[in-house]
């Protein structure tokens, strides 16, 4: 029997109507479709989180010049404190908000009498102490109950202090998943942030890095990457990131998408707004970061950028090389299951297929169908009642629209460099394999035991589920306190990790020796 | 390191700034996880449940598992009863535990969902059980909601009829390490005990091969509903374990003990005359040379934690326990902060301060948070921090030396599985300390200063 009937012939017949299109084996060649962002069965063990979570936890979190409020019970705020990993140092005021955690603790008679007044209370003792230029406001579940205006807040506060507050109602149970918080929060970055800093010049061949949020420092190695090159980073979204960067963004040549999902919003509008490009890229394994680098430095046509380029490369591949063959010896014929957010189950299998990997499973947490089966899905995709809650924000062009392509070159790199497109995690995978949408505890279970990955790239969540049934399990949320992994250098660090794991010497003591010789 | 943190302090009442406390429901989650056969079930968005399992997989290095309602905003605003209706039977269809542990979340305390009613209305597979608490996280901390699902499961499950000649134990929001420990205590002290919740075996499973989604391990139903029939119960930790002995009290009339937790010599020697007195048998010999060993050691060593001055934080009953063998070991507690808002922390801990005569020149806080104790910190140093992970961010910050102790403890490992409690705790407790004032003192002392002799 196959993975999806094993599965699926556990469930009763409600999973069963539910799941049954979330789960599918790669055909290659054939256009196939996949259920995604649809609730999650209640009592089905989902590693999904919220709203909050991708709005807070994700996109606005990391922002290092900005007070970021959790409005709500301590509980959100406090788990979203420092635990994604996304490294960032301090800004050019000296400022670095992300060691901190902000909120408004709120109290039973908050949630009877309404939380405005101790969120403004709260804001004025941040300005007290800490001064700081931006503050945002993120909504968790009560206070979106209980009607607590928190927009109104922030609109008072900056009238009174002259600082820009924006509030983002991202409760918990908007949406299905975290993806509703990104979305979320990539419209208040819209409204309020891009374009608002006109100021000074950027220079020469200048780019955004979208989706990158610098978790175990990735970012800062694909900005040296880029940078050797000779582009100028104007913003990261936003690991690392900031709001004055932001403010700035929409003056760049180009945004590059490394996270699709969670940020496609903005790439959207600013394409709509300011006529800026966009590139969907992976920094993660050694071909994907090299046709990356190529397909941007072909996006500018640059014939000094296009020869800079491949000395990079050649330059970065050629330091690493010695410790890939090395790692690339010790994994080959191996195989991998991926279970990650919104972009990387794609990403990774680039990186495992260079140290001859293979990934038997492929799926994501919170991803749309387009993220599995390319944009061009995009207008088919029905809304329904769940998704109709998130607002779609329409921007319009703006008076500082700029087109930086021809029309005919802008068709005839659509086309060469697949500019603004997304081809899917699916096309990406050899025949058999199989993708799963959303895949819970129990679907988990029966992969380790049926399909035996020998690695199993999750979340913390799952890392120990896995590591009891004896498959190593590394996360790919946080890296396990390690990282960088994109880029040449992280190549190595991610083949040095995934060895490390498979090879530790403890695996082989798990049987105590009498119980060895019982067994054989 | 928090460079943006001030040495002046400004009253606060609106923010509070990196919580020394989280909320009710991840305690609850974790109780439940102390009963055998038990799935914690958090009743509202699933975000929710994915940061506890998150945050309780971090501490332990163990798989935390629990199931949601996962409400939308439809649920949200027509109530909550047919998700969890929905929830109770896949939880049963594909995971089939004995009983499901269902604990509330400020959204669904906030739309006023009745799980009392919703349960009673539930159509349950034979054998199968059900039982609820309520943990708005809008109230108390991670503490308090531990005590009420501890509650909850007497409410439910613990009959008045059984008869036990066995005593009851509420341990506590410890670890599987002082639960191991525990039973050791009872055991030497020929004591039979029922205690809940049993986290051991469930949260520092063995490396086998094999995956157990309920491992055997955790308080079992039958021992819950004997609970109502012991003799006698004690509830340590006078927070975590206050409601729960309430509870059995107000359900099955069994007589209660509310201690401190068995933490340093004292409240360790209080303990087992405590059991003495209940078991009628002296003191094991073993215990008191156990007892010995570590006067022993806390009286060699006596001279480098004299008077070195120390901030403890974590939650209040672990904080309390621990300001007793701080000041047993000759350390001054300084600072002795919790995050949990309740007020009788700072009645316990002065007394006990004030028992040694050290209630000079300390700040003792509830409802506090890390940033305050970080500024305290600013103002008059302290020479070691006793406390939780994020207390890591203050040992950088202000290059202090840092023991781990306490819940949660993120970034390191092996902490869950050693106790605090007993002898063995406070002997564990004074290595740890001392080890660190030492490598302290090897570390920034001149070269012609650091000798290989004590």
């Amino acid at each position: 029997m196959d993975f999806k009937s094993a599965v699926l012939g556990r469930y009763n017949a409600r999973i069963y109507k539910s799941r049954k299109d979330h789960i599918l084996e790669v055909k290659a060649g054939e256009d196939q479709k996949i259920a995604a962002n649809t609730r999650a069965v209640p009592g089905l063990m989902t590693n999904r989180g919220c709203c909050y979570a991708g709005c807070k936890g994700v996109v606005v979190g990391p922002l290092k010049d900005t007070c970021v409020i959790t409005h709500g019970p301590i509980g959100c705020g406090f788990y979203s404190w420092g635990t994604r990993r996304n490294k960032a140092r301090p800004d050019a005021d000296g400022n670095n908000y992300i060691q901190y955690c902000f909120s408004t603790d709120m109290q039973e008679p908050d949630i009877v009498f309404g939380g405005e007044k101790k969120l403004k209370k709260a804001i004025d003792e941040i300005m007290a102490i800490f001064k700081p230029k931006r503050i945002m406001i993120c909504s968790t579940c009560p206070v979106g109950l209980i009607g607590d205006d928190i927009h109104a807040v922030a609109n008072q506060v900056e009238k009174d202090y002259g600082v820009t507050c924006v509030a983002f109602s991202c409760e918990g149970y908007k949406g299905v998943s975290q993806s509703a918080g990104h979305h979320i929060a990539n419209n208040g970055l819209m409204r309020r942030v891009i374009g608002t800093d006109d100021s000074g010049s950027l220079g020469q061949h200048t780019i955004n890095l979208l989706g990158e949020y610098n978790i175990g420092g990735d970012g800062w190695e694909t900005e040296r990457l880029l940078r050797a090159i000779g582009y100028q980073v104007v913003a990261v979204f936003t690991g690392d990131g900031s709001v004055a960067d932001i403010a700035r963004s929409h003056r760049a040549d180009i945004n590059l998408v490394q996270c699709h999902r969670s940020i496609n919003y903005v790439a959207e509008m600013m394409k709509t707004a300011f006529g800026i490009n966009w590139l969907k890229v992976n920094f993660i394994g050694l071909k994907a970061i090299a046709q990356s680098l190529r397909d941007l430095a072909t996006f500018f046509g640059d014939p000094v950028l296009i020869e800079r380029t491949e000395e990079v490369i050649a330059e970065e591949l050629a330091a690493v090389t010695p410790d890939v063959e090395y790692y690339r010896s010790r994994l080959s014929g191996r195989t991998a299951a991926l279970f990650v957010g919104g972009s990387r189950s794609h990403h990774y299998q680039d990186l495992l297929a260079d140290f001859g990997v293979e990934t038997v499973l492929a799926g994501y947490e919170f991803a749309h169908r387009d993220d599995y089966e390319g944009r061009e899905v995009i207008p088919d995709i029905k809304e329904d009642a769940d998704s109709k809650n998130i607002e779609n924000l329409v921007v319009e062009p703006d008076r500082r629209y700029r087109a930086f392509l021809t029309p005919e070159r802008y068709q005839e790199l659509k086309e060469t460099i697949g500019l603004e497109e997304y081809a899917g995690l699916i096309r990406g995978m050899a025949n058999g394999g199989w993708v799963v949408d959303d895949l819970n505890h129990f679907e988990t279970e029966e992969m380790i035991r049926l399909l035996k990955p020998d690695v199993f790239f999750s979340g913390v969540k799952d890392k120990y589920v896995a590591q009891k049934a004896g498959v190593v399990c590394r996360q790919l949320h946080s890296y396990d306190y390690s990282g960088p992994y994109s880029g040449y250098r992280g190549a190595v660090n991610f083949g040095r990790d995934v060895t490390m794991g498979l090879f530790a010497p403890a695996w082989k003591l798990v049987t105590p020796p009498w119980l060895e010789a019982k067994n054989a | 390191m928090l460079d943006q943190t001030p040495k002046e302090i400004v009253a606060r009442s609106g923010i509070c700034i990196n919580p020394l406390k989280t909320c009710q429901p991840v305690g609850a989650l974790y109780a439940a996880l102390g009963v055998s056969r038990c799935l914690p079930h958090s009743h509202g968005s699933q975000g929710c449940v994915s940061y506890h399992r998150t945050l309780l997989t971090r501490h332990f290095k163990e798989p935390a598992v629990a199931s949601s309602s996962s409400f939308t905003e439809g649920a949200s605003v027509f109530g909550g009863g047919a998700n969890l209706k929905q929830s109770v039977k896949n939880i049963f269809d594909v995971y089939n535990p004995d009983i499901i542990a269902v604990h509330t979340t400020c959204l669904s305390e906030t739309i006023g969902d009745d799980l009392g009613s919703f349960i009673q209305e539930l159509d349950l597979p034979e054998g199968k059980i059900v039982v609820h608490c309520n943990t708005p996280s809008y109230v108390g901390s991670h503490v308090t909601g531990f005590g009420q699902m501890v509650a909850g499961f007497v409410k439910y499950l613990a009959k008045k009829e059984e008869k036990s000649d066995q005593i009851g134990v509420f341990p506590g929001f410890v670890n599987p390490g002082d639960i191991r420990e525990l039973r050791r205590l009872l055991a030497l002290m020929g004591v039979s005990a029922i205690i809940l919740p049993d986290p051991s075996d469930v949260l520092d499973g063995p490396m086998t091969g094999a995956y157990q989604m309920f491992p055997e391990g955790g308080t079992s139903l039958r021992e819950i509903a004997a609970l109502g029939g012991v003799k006698r119960a004690l509830a340590l930790g006078l927070l975590a374990s206050k409601e729960p002995a309430l509870a059995l009290k107000s359900k099955c009339g069994v007589e209660t003990d509310l201690c401190p937790q068995p933490m340093g010599v004292a409240n360790t020697d209080a303990f087992l005359m405590r059991l003495s007195a209940i078991s009628g048998q002296p003191i094991a010999r073993e215990l008191e040379l156990e007892r010995g060993r570590l006067l022993d050691l806390m009286l060699d060593a006596n001279q480098y934690y004299y008077q070195k001055k120390v901030a403890i934080f974590g939650d209040p009953d672990t904080v309390i326990g621990l300001t007793t063998m701080a000041l047993e070991l000759g350390l001054t507690p300084k600072y002795l902060a919790t995050g949990t808002p309740w007020e009788g922390f700072v009645t316990e801990v002065k007394t006990i301060l004030g028992q040694y005569d050290a209630l000079e020149g300390t700040r003792v806080k509830a409802g506090t948070d890390f940033f305050e104790l970080h500024q305290w910190i600013k103002n008059e140093p302290v020479d070691l921090l006793i406390g939780t992970s994020y207390g890591k961010q203050i040992a950088k910050a202000e290059d202090i030396p840092m023991v781990r102790a306490g819940f949660p403890i993120l970034d390191r490992y092996g902490h869950a599985h050693h106790p605090l409690i007993g002898y063995e705790g406070a002997r564990r407790l004074a290595e740890l300390t001392l080890g660190a004032l030492m490598d302290r003192y090897d570390r920034d002392c001149a070269d012609e200063d650091l000798d290989v002799v004590l």
